[in-house]
C-alpha cells in the first residue's frame, strides 16, 4: 500500500492517567504479517475473512456428508452406508450446514462489510469480536472431532428429546452435539451484541437509521433474532446435557416430564434460526440488484419495515414445526394463521425486488444471476412453505422429503445463492481483483441446474410418501427414478462448487501474476459506502470518517440531476473516494487473549464430555485469560502502527520510538 | 474486567483523529451517546432474560407434576429464603454507593461500597449452599424428581450469576487498589452495576416463582 503517506505522529501529550504498566505476561502481539497475524488479529477484515474461509471449509465436509446420503440413495436398497452411519451422517449434515456454514458465512459479510457501509474503522468489540470467531471454530471443531471420538451424534440436527437421551443414544455423540453447540453459541451470542452494538453505535455522521444500507438493516434484524433466540436453545441444551451427563429429569417421561418440551423449547430457537440465517440473504440481494439495474431499490423503506415485520412475526410461528404432535386443534389454528401472515412481508421484498429491476438497465453479472436465482428459487421455497402452513396439508406432507424440498430450497436456493452472489459482488473489494466473470456464469447455471434437479425431484418423492431420514428404501414403490435423478443433481451441484473454488485460485493468480493487488474503488458502479474506500480497503477503513448525507452516498457522491431531471455523471469515484490525508488512525493492538480464552472454552467443552478435571483447568485458564483481557489496554502506545511507512519516507521503527518519546517528554 | 468492552476510536463526530482517547469503550461519542461498554450490556442482559426465560417456563411446566416427593411443600423454607432474598436486595443499595461513589471519584467509600456488595452477595450465595444442603438432606437430590431437577438447575444458574458477579466485584477492587479505577472509568462499576442489579430483579421473580407460588 504504497499510497499512503508517512503517518504523522500524533503531538497530544498523553493525558494524565495513572501509572499503568502492561499486566500480559507475554509481549503484545506486533505481527502484520504470516500466521501470527491472523492469530493474535483484531481487525473486523480479517476476522471476516477467516468466517469465510472457514465457513467454505465446514461447507466442503457438510457437501460430503450429503453426496454420502445421495450415494446411499441411489438406488433402492443401497450398501454404502449402515444405518447407524447413516443417521450420524444426515445429523451432521444438518448441524454442519446450519451451524458452521450459513450462519457464520452471514458473519463473514457482515464482520467484513458492516463497518464499511456505516462509515466505522471497526466494530465495537474488536477483541470480542476476535473471541466470537475463535470459539465458532472450536465448535465446529468439537463437533466434527466427534467422528473420531466415538460416533457422530445421530439423531438429526433437531435431537428430539426424549429419543436423544442415553438409553436410545448411548454413544457421546449427543454430547458432542449439546457442547459443540453450546460453544458456537457463545460465539453467536457475542457477535450478536457485537453487531448490534456496532450498528447502534458507530454510524457515522449523518448515517441516520432511514439511511443504513439494507444489508446493514437486515443483518442487524438478523442479529437480534439472534440475541433472543440463542439462549433458548442454551437452556434447552443444558437441560439435555444434564439428563444425559448428571442424571436431571427434564425428559424422563416416566418421571412425569413432557416429551413435547423439548421440541417447544427448540423451535422457539429453531424457527427464527430460519430467519436468522436468511435474513443477510434478504440484505445482499437488496443491496445487488439496485446496483446491477442502475436503478434505487423500490421502496427502500417498505423493505426495511417488512423485514422488521419479520423479525416479530418470525416469533410467533414455531409450532407450525409440531402440527403432528398432538398439541390440540385451537394452538394448530393459531400458528397455522400466523405461519401464512409470515408470506405477506416475504412477498413484499419479493415484489419490490421485481420493482427494482423493472424498466432498470439491468447488467446480467454474476452477482445479479445468482440474486435473482435467490429469489426464484427461494419464492418456490415459499410457495412449499405456504403449502406447510395449511395444517391439513402439513399433516400429510409430515417427514416426507416434500419437507427436505421446501427447506433446502430456502436454505440452498434462498441463503446460499445470495451469499455466492455476494461473493462475486464484494470479492473485489475484498482481495482488490475480480473473480472471473466467464466461469461465473458457468458456476452459476451449473449451481442452478444441479441444485433444481437435486431438490425439485424430492418433492415428488415427498408427495409419493417417501419419508425422510430413512437410510435405504425397497424397490416398487416408485421412487427409483427420482432418487436417482436426484442424486445426478447433487453431483453437478458439487462439481458446480467445485468450479466455484477453482475460479477462486485461478482469478488470484492471474491477478497477482499481473501484479494486480488492487484494484479501482468501485468496479460496479456501486451506491454504498464501502465502495468509496480503496479496493482492499486501508487496515482502518477510513482516513476521514465519512459525513453521510443521502441514503446510498456513493451513488450520489458520483450522480446528480440535470435541469431536465435526467441522470448525469458528476465525478468518478477515484475523486470522491475517501483518500489519504496525511493521518492514520490509531487502531486498537492485536491480542493474545481472545484465542487463548476460547482455547479454554474447548477444554471446558471436552472435560464436560470425558473428564471433569479438565473442566477445571479450562476454566483456570478462562479465568487466567479474561482477567488479563480486562486489564490489557485496548492500544499499546509502544506498538507502531500497522500500516507500515513507505520506504522512501525514511521513518523508520527506531525513529518513530524517539519521535514518540519526544512527545511525552 | 475493566475494559472487556473495549472500542476503538469513537465514531468521530469530529475530532476522532486528533485526541487520543484512553479509554475508548467509555467514550460517549457514539452515534447514541452511550457508550460501547454499556451499550453490550445492555443488549447482553436482554438476551440473558431469555435464558432465565426458558428455565422458569420449564419449572413452571414442571411445578406439581413430580411423581414422588419430596414436593416444594415438604422442602422450602420461606422465612430463611426470604431473609438471603432481603440480603440480596441490600446488595442494590450498597451496589448504588458504589456506583455513586465511583462517579464522585471517592474511592474510599467506593471500595467499602464494593465489599460490602461482594459481602451480601456472598452472604446469599452461602445462605443457597446452606439451602441446597438442607434440602438434600431432607430427601431432595438432584436426579430425585423432575421437581429437583428443574429447581436446582434454575436456582443453581442464578447462582452462578451471582457467583460471576462477586468475581467482578472483587477485579474492581483490586483495580481501585491499584489505582486502576480513576473517577474517568467510573462507568466501569456502572456496567457491572447493571449486570448485578439484573441479577437481583431476576431473583425476585424467581422467589415469587419457586416459593411463593409452589404447588
Amino acid at each position: 500500500m504504497a499510497i499512503v503517506e508517512a503517518p504523522q505522529q500524533l503531538t497530544v501529550p498523553e493525558p494524565a492517567l495513572p501509572e499503568s504498566t502492561p499486566m500480559g505476561v507475554f509481549r503484545r502481539p506486533t505481527s502484520t504479517t504470516g500466521w501470527r497475524s491472523w492469530v493474535t488479529t483484531i481487525d473486523h477484515k480479517k476476522i471476516g475473512k477467516m468466517y469465510g474461509f472457514m465457513s467454505i471449509i465446514f461447507f466442503i465436509v457438510g457437501g460430503v456428508e450429503a453426496l454420502l446420503i445421495r450415494t446411499q440413495l441411489a438406488t433402492p436398497n443401497g450398501t454404502l452406508l449402515s444405518a447407524q452411519v447413516y443417521n450420524e451422517v444426515f445429523t451432521m449434515h444438518g448441524t454442519t450446514m446450519i451451524f458452521l456454514v450459513v450462519m457464520p458465512l452471514g458473519v463473514a459479510f457482515m464482520n467484513y462489510f458492516i463497518p464499511l457501509q456505516i462509515g466505522a474503522r471497526d466494530v465495537a468489540f474488536p477483541r470480542l469480536n476476535a473471541f466470537g470467531f475463535w470459539t465458532f471454530l472450536s465448535g465446529g471443531i468439537i463437533l466434527n472431532s466427534s467422528f473420531l471420538l466415538g460416533g457422530a451424534p445421530d439423531n438429526g440436527w433437531y435431537n428430539y428429546a426424549p429419543n436423544s437421551l442415553v438409553v436410545y443414544s448411548p454413544t457421546h455423540g449427543v454430547d458432542f452435539w449439546t457442547v459443540g453447540l453450546l460453544t458456537t453459541g457463545l460465539a453467536s451470542l457475542v457477535t450478536a451484541i457485537n453487531i448490534i452494538a456496532t450498528v447502534i453505535n458507530m454510524r457515522a455522521p449523518g448515517m441516520t437509521w432511514f439511511k443504513l444500507p439494507v444489508f446493514t438493516w437486515m443483518s442487524l434484524v438478523g442479529q437480534f433474532m439472534l440475541l433472543f433466540a440463542i439462549p433458548v436453545l442454551t437452556a434447552a441444551q443444558f437441560m439435555l446435557l444434564f439428563d444425559r451427563r448428571f442424571g436431571a429429569n427434564y425428559f424422563e417421561v416416566a418421571q412425569g416430564a413432557d416429551p413435547l418440551l423439548w421440541q417447544h423449547l427448540f423451535w422457539i430457537f429453531g424457527h427464527p434460526e430460519v430467519y436468522i440465517m436468511i435474513m443477510p440473504a434478504f440484505g445482499m440481494t437488496s443491496d445487488i440488484i439496485p446496483v446491477f439495474s442502475r436503478k434505487p431499490l423500490f421502496g427502500y423503506k417498505v423493505m426495511v419495515l417488512s423485514g422488521i415485520a419479520i423479525g416479530f412475526l418470525g416469533w410467533g410461528v414455531w409450532a407450525h414445526h409440531m402440527f403432528t404432535s398432538g398439541m390440540g386443534p385451537v394452538s394448530v389454528a393459531a400458528f397455522a394463521v400466523a405461519s401464512m401472515t409470515i408470506a405477506i412481508p416475504t412477498g413484499v421484498k419479493i415484489f419490490n425486488w421485481m420493482a427494482t429491476m423493472w424498466r432498470g438497465q439491468i447488467r446480467f453479472t454474476t452477482a445479479m444471476l445468482f440474486v435473482i436465482g435467490m429469489f426464484t428459487m427461494f419464492t418456490l421455497g415459499g410457495v412449499s412453505g405456504i403449502t406447510h402452513a395449511v395444517s391439513p396439508a402439513d399433516t400429510q406432507q409430515h417427514d416426507t422429503y416434500y419437507i427436505v424440498a421446501h427447506f433446502h430450497y430456502v436454505l440452498f436456493g434462498g441463503a446460499f445463492l445470495a451469499f455466492m452472489g455476494a461473493f462475486y459482488y464484494w470479492w473485489p473489494k475484498m482481495f482488490g481483483h475480480k473473480l472471473s466473470e466467464k466461469v461465473g456464469h458457468w458456476n452459476f447455471w451449473l449451481m442452478m441446474i444441479g441444485f433444481n434437479l437435486t431438490f425439485g425431484p424430492q418433492h415428488i418423492l415427498g408427495l409419493q410418501g417417501m419419508p425422510r431420514r430413512v437410510y435405504t428404501y425397497l424397490p416398487g414403490y416408485g421412487w427409483e427414478l427420482w432418487n436417482l435423478v436426484s442424486t445426478i443433481g447433487s453431483y453437478l451441484l458439487a462439481l458446480s462448487v467445485l468450479l466455484f473454488i477453482i475460479n477462486v485460485v485461478v482469478s488470484r493468480r492471474k491477478a497477482h501474476a499481473a501484479g494486480q493487488f488492487s484494484c479501482e474503488p468501485d468496479p460496479w458502479d456501486a451506491r454504498t459506502l464501502e465502495w468509496t474506500v480503496s479496493s482492499p480497503p486501508p487496515e482502518f477503513d477510513f482516513y476521514e470518517i465519512p459525513e453521510v448525507h443521502d441514503l446510498d452516498e456513493a451513488w450520489h457522491r458520483k450522480y446528480a440531476e440535470d435541469e431536465n431531471g435526467r441522470l448525469v455523471r458528476i465525478a468518478k469515484m477515484e475523486d470522491v473516494m475517501d483518500s489519504p490525508n496525511g493521518k492514520t488512525p490509531h487502531m486498537p493492538s492485536p491480542s493474545y487473549w481472545p484465542i487463548v480464552a476460547a482455547f479454554s472454552v474447548m477444554l471446558i467443552g471436552y472435560g464436560i464430555i470425558f473428564n471433569l478435571a479438565l473442566c477445571a483447568v479450562g476454566v483456570f485458564l478462562l479465568f487466567l485469560s479474561t482477567v488479563a483481557w480486562g486489564v490489557e489496554p485496548s492500544t499499546e502506545e509502544d506498538v507502531p502502527p500497522a500500516e507500515p511507512p513507505t520506504p522512501d519516507s525514511g521513518e523508520t521503527g527506531a525513529a518513530r520510538e524517539i519521535h514518540e518519546v519526544g512527545a511525552n517528554v | 474486567m475493566s475494559d472487556v468492552a473495549i472500542a476503538r476510536d469513537a465514531p468521530g463526530h469530529g475530532s476522532h483523529d486528533e485526541v487520543h482517547d484512553p479509554y475508548p469503550g467509555l467514550s460517549s461519542n457514539t452515534s447514541t451517546g452511550v457508550s460501547h461498554a454499556k451499550m453490550g450490556m445492555w443488549i447482553f442482559l436482554a438476551s440473558d432474560c431469555l435464558l432465565f426465560g426458558a428455565f422458569i417456563s420449564a419449572y413452571l411446566l414442571y411445578n406439581g407434576r413430580a411423581q414422588q416427593g419430596p414436593t416444594p411443600g415438604d422442602v422450602i423454607n420461606i422465612p430463611f429464603t426470604s431473609t438471603s432474598t432481603f440480603v440480596l436486595l441490600m446488595s442494590s443499595l450498597t451496589m448504588v454507593l458504589a456506583v455513586s461513589s465511583a462517579h464522585r471519584g471517592d474511592e474510599r467509600r467506593l471500595r467499602l461500597w464494593l465489599v460490602t456488595t461482594a459481602i451480601l452477595g456472598a452472604s446469599f450465595i452461602a445462605g443457597q449452599a446452606y439451602e441446597f444442603q438442607t434440602m438434600v438432606q431432607e430427601g431432595l437430590g438432584y436426579t430425585t424428581n423432575i421437581f429437583g431437577s428443574s429447581f436446582y438447575s434454575l436456582t443453581g444458574f442464578h447462582g452462578v450469576h451471582v457467583t460471576i458477579g462477586i468475581i467482578m466485584l472483587l477485579i474492581l477492587l483490586g483495580m481501585s487498589l491499584r489505582g486502576r479505577l480513576p473517577k474517568a472509568k467510573a462507568e466501569v462499576v456502572e456496567v457491572i452495576g447493571l449486570y448485578w442489579h439484573f441479577v437481583d430483579v431476576v431473583w425476585i421473580v424467581i422467589f415469587t416463582v419457586v416459593y411463593l407460588i409452589h404447588k
